[in-house]
């Protein structure tokens, strides 16, 4: 089976975010950058894809030259080789097209992205992706068996979990539940020597034309100071509910 | 070249998040001086639709389309969409719409914006305000292309009702056996259980409460408020409470009116997942929690002493007010 992991390169959790030229772009003074955290559930699924049942594993990206050490870390962790589209990502639809050209020409099986990356929060490209080369879908993934040609996967869905069987090629948008976080892999020294003998591909895009256009960013208004009640007074905080923020 | 609106049902009753995107479509409508279609799969008695600022409902009556199948739900309601002549079509941001969202984009060759917090800026050129970097900032998008997809998050504009009635109208669109490649084996859900993404209120516990043996006062609260129950993320990876309620940055996200924290600190990462909720309420005994900063009510206590008492109280408060 040959699986490709989309591997979104986005700003650390703890990142403080801000805005330069105008508000137009994201400050990306200061910020670490790591692999999404939906993907890397999705990557580690992969590995275990790979050590249990035989597969290989490639690891995608579509970004500019600075998104190397993210892929080189998703080489770190057990990926076999990886792939960077050279050109910045704007919008899903266009990293959608990038991505399909890819898993086209590599005959890809299964592909896993995440649900959503955590800048952009867009949840469009497995999406896009898999309707762009005509593959089945799942998403909100929690759980992937693949046996032979079949998938049987399992996505939550509002309120409950819904179990569903497919057959490859397939995509799916996957999150927390694909594995434990206690599985995630940290990268080893052994594994930090390898990927630098790992191939990394870069590959020129295709012409893709946006659909959409991020035009400018803006913080949310500073909040009001927080209202303290005495915890003797809980009547106060009941009335403040009711009357004044009309929650109760 | 009506608006298009993909109304949710479940078991045939529309889902409350259905009224919100219906008023949305009705004001966008009214910015582009067209009027209101809604789709609906399998939903008996649609004229309340019409309080919501729909004029014409496509109907689909399918036993194929009991379950929500992606795909096909897709595949549907770009029929409608090519037969209305719709520009614009709008769904919710539950899990079913963000699922089919972005593969109806695809085949409209629409642009698609997720997570809209606002009416367009503008129609021309069509700009919406949506969230980004999980809810740290807004973002405001420009769609290009000649259909735009919308997907409307919750309790963002709310419902407005109108004077108004629905026409109804069969439609059966036509679909092949590739809709229904990837197929339903089984639905589990947690059956009269507030759901998180449904919830007007939601009350969350986390890793301040020292244990799962803890969480009777908050389930009782959330009994009493009508509540979904939700977790910080330590919490649900020790296994205290399931994966399904762990909101934030990860996890689900909350855009309720209420919000009720029980020993949570507040983590940055925490934050990002509530931020949408209106009105924030934080218990916690250390006056430095961070989130003390992002909360609109505050009580700096113990929650073993607080929550019992406040269980009390509101429980008094419902029976006066109910
Ligand atoms: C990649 C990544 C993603 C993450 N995503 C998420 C996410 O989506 N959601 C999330 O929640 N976290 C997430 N986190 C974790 C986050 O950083 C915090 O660790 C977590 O939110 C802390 O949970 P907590 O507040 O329950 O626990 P703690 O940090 O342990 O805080 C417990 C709080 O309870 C208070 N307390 C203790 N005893 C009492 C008492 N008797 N009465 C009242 N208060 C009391 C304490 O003062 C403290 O403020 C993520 C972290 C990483 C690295």
């Amino acid at each position: 089976m040959k699986i490709l992991v989309c591997i979104s390169h986005v700003p650390d959790t703890t990142s403080k975010i801000n805005f330069t030229d105008g508000d137009t772009k994201f400050d990306t003074n200061g910020v670490q950058f790591v692999i999404n955290p939906n993907d890397e559930f999705g990557l580690t699924r992969a590995m275990w894809f790979k050590e249990k049942q035989g597969a290989s594993v490639d690891v995608v990206n579509v970004g500019g030259a600075e998104t190397e050490p993210t892929l080189r870390k998703a080489l770190a962790i057990g990926a076999d080789s990886a792939i960077r589209v050279n050109t910045p990502a704007t919008d899903g639809y266009q990293v959608a097209k990038e991505l399909a050209k890819v898993v086209k020409d590599g005959e890809y099986d299964l592909v896993i992205a995440g649900r959503e990356s955590i800048d952009y929060n867009g949840g469009m490209v497995p999406g896009m992706l898999a309707q762009l080369i005509k593959a089945n879908f799942v998403n909100n993934c929690i759980s992937l068996e693949i046996e032979g040609e079949k998938a049987k996967a399992i996505r939550e869905i509002d309120g409950g979990k819904e179990t569903l069987t497919a057959s490859l090629p397939l995509v799916i948008g996957g999150q927390k539940g694909l594995v434990e976080e206690s599985d995630l892999r940290i990268p080893n020294m052994r594994g930090i020597m390898q990927a630098r003998k790992k191939p990394l591909n870069v590959v020129e895009p295709a012409e893709t034309a946006t659909k959409t256009e991020a035009v400018k960013f803006e913080k949310p208004a500073p909040k009001g100071d927080v209202k303290l009640i005495d915890p003797d007074n809980l009547d106060e905080l009941i009335d403040l509910l009711h009357n004044e923020a009309k929650a109760i | 070249m009506s608006v298009l609106v993909y109304i949710e049902s479940e078991e045939g009753k529309f889902k409350k998040a259905s009224y919100e995107v219906a008023s949305y479509a009705k004001e966008v409508a009214g910015m582009m001086g067209t009027s209101v279609t809604a789709i609906t799969f399998n939903a008996e008695d649609v004229s309340e639709l019409g309080t919501y600022g729909v004029d014409k409902v496509l109907k689909v009556s399918n036993e194929k389309l009991k379950n929500f199948n992606a795909e096909a739900y897709s595949d549907a309601i770009k029929q409608a969409a090519e037969k209305e002549g719709s520009k614009v079509v709008v769904l919710s941001q539950s899990a079913n719409s963000k699922y089919l969202a972005p593969l109806l984009a695809v085949q409209l060759e629409a642009g698609y914006a997720s997570n809209v917090v606002a009416v367009p800026e503008s129609t021309d050129p069509f700009t919406v305000q949506r969230t980004a970097f999980t809810n740290k900032a807004f973002n405001f998008t420009k769609i290009d292309t000649d259909v735009k997809v919308i997907g409307l998050s919750k309790n963002a504009f709310g419902i407005k009702e109108v004077q108004g009635d629905a026409a109804a109208e069969d439609f059966s669109p036509s679909l092949s056996e590739e809709d229904f490649s990837v197929n339903v084996e089984s639905v589990d859900k947690a059956t009269n259980k507030v759901t998180i993404a449904d919830a007007e209120v939601v009350v969350s516990g986390g890793r301040g409460l020292k244990g799962p043996e803890n969480w009777g006062m908050i389930e009782e609260m959330a009994d009493i408020l009508g509540a979904a129950t939700a977790c910080s993320k330590p919490v649900s990876d020790m296994g205290w409470r399931p994966h399904s309620e762990h909101v934030g940055q990860t996890g689900k996200p909350v855009a309720s009116n209420l919000y009720i924290a029980v020993g949570i600190s507040g983590a940055i990462q925490h934050l990002a997942g509530i931020n949408a909720a209106k009105t924030k309420v934080v218990i916690n005994n250390d006056p430095e929690a961070p989130f003390f900063k992002a909360a609109d009510y505050g009580i700096v206590g113990d929650a073993f002493e607080v929550v019992p008492k406040l269980n009390e109280k509101l429980k008094e408060f419902k029976e006066k007010n109910a």
